[in-house]
């Protein structure tokens, strides 16, 4: 059980978390926003588990407040999907449904995991993940057989995200599990939805790489690190 | 200027137009209570108004159970009948269980 392991899940629900906490206030009616606001939520808690374990397991006594918020983005090991820009409504959703439906079934096989604290976080968080899913695959299929419009956006979100698709599935010896071998169920949730959606899959399979093993994160990281991370670097014991 | 008003005009009528429909949600607290109204929500089809239900009145773990129903469906009473639909029965205080001692050992009433 790697240290880098429980970071890879950690740093993604935060980043995920933090990214969908910028449209509070901003979501294109006040039932999305809460909505959005509630899942941010849900993932910043599943962070809170995640990274206590991790820094629990690294024995250097750091806790997840700690590892979230004075760690530079070279040690970040989220997937890139993650840390990319909000944009619109629908490449936010869109991201969302890619990230949920890899997130759920990745839960569902560290579901049976045979760390008793990696098993306890993931069938939680599968509660959780299991509505992230579904609200998420409905609106991308509200929205792509929706009007020309939002189909011609939504699907200009999905070859826009595609490329960040292919990272989620690489596994090496710091993943928990072989997230090669989960390709299959996520491909088929991701094509009976576009289906549904009338969304078309792009034909390149080629993937951009370097967020799960921190070697080339995209620019937007360093950004919203730099928000997240301002207020406990300036003032390192502020309390609330 | 005056352009830009009636821009802001236009896209504030479809905006209006666009909404929408309206959901009445229902909330059943625990096992065993009646579901109650608690607020509206706005959604595109039935499945979305229990997902919004879920986010904006759930999110303190109020419920076991919700029903949603669209807000055109419900037929109301009309204020201008008040009279002679509930007035009648101000009087009829015989029919309140007022004239009967309950027993100690009644717990719930």
């Amino acid at each position: 059980m790697s240290f880098t392991s429980i970071l890879r899940m950690g740093d993604n629900t935060l980043v995920l978390g933090q990214r969908l906490s910028e449209w509070c206030g901003h979501g294109p009616a006040p039932e999305e926003d809460i909505a959005l606001a509630n899942i941010a939520l849900d993932l910043i808690g599943q962070t809170r588990l995640w990274l206590d374990l991790a820094g629990n397991r690294e024995g250097l006594g750091r806790d997840s407040d700690m590892l979230a918020y004075h760690r530079n983005p070279w040690d970040f090991k989220n997937l890139l999907l993650v840390e990319q820009p909000n944009r619109d409504f629908g490449i936010t959703m869109m991201r969302q449904f890619l990230f949920d439906t890899w997130h759920l079934e990745t839960l569902r096989i560290l579901s049976h995991h045979t760390d008793k604290d990696v098993r306890g976080i993931a069938q939680k968080s599968s509660k959780e993940v299991t509505y992230h899913r579904a609200r998420s695959t409905n609106i991308v299929i509200a929205l792509g057989d929706g009007t020309e419009k939002s189909q011609l956006r939504m699907q200009s979100a999905l070859n826009r995200l595609y490329p960040y698709v292919g990272e989620m599935f690489m596994t090496d010896k710091d993943d928990l599990i072989d997230m090669a071998a989960l390709r299959p169920r996520f491909d088929a949730h991701l094509s009976a939805t576009l289906n549904k959606a009338t969304l078309t899959k792009p034909e390149s399979e080629f993937y951009h790489k370097g967020g799960k093993t921190g070697t080339q994160h995209s620019e937007h990281l360093s950004h919203i690190l730099a928000t997240m991370q301002s207020l406990p670097r300036s003032y390192p014991e502020a309390k609330w | 200027m005056r352009k830009k008003r009636i821009w802001q005009y236009l896209q504030r009528s479809e905006q209006v137009n666009n909404e929408w429909p309206l959901y009445e949600v229902f909330i059943r607290g625990k096992h065993g209570l009646s579901h109650r109204h608690v607020g509206s929500v706005h959604a595109t089809d039935s499945q979305h108004a229990i997902q919004n239900a879920r986010d904006v009145y759930t999110r303190r773990n109020e419920g076991v159970s919700i029903w949603v129903i669209p807000s055109m469906q419900i037929v109301a009473s009309c204020p201008s009948d008040k009279d002679a639909l509930f007035e009648p029965s101000e009087d009829k205080i015989y029919r309140h269980p007022s004239f009967f001692q309950i027993p100690d050992d009644v717990e719930a009433m």
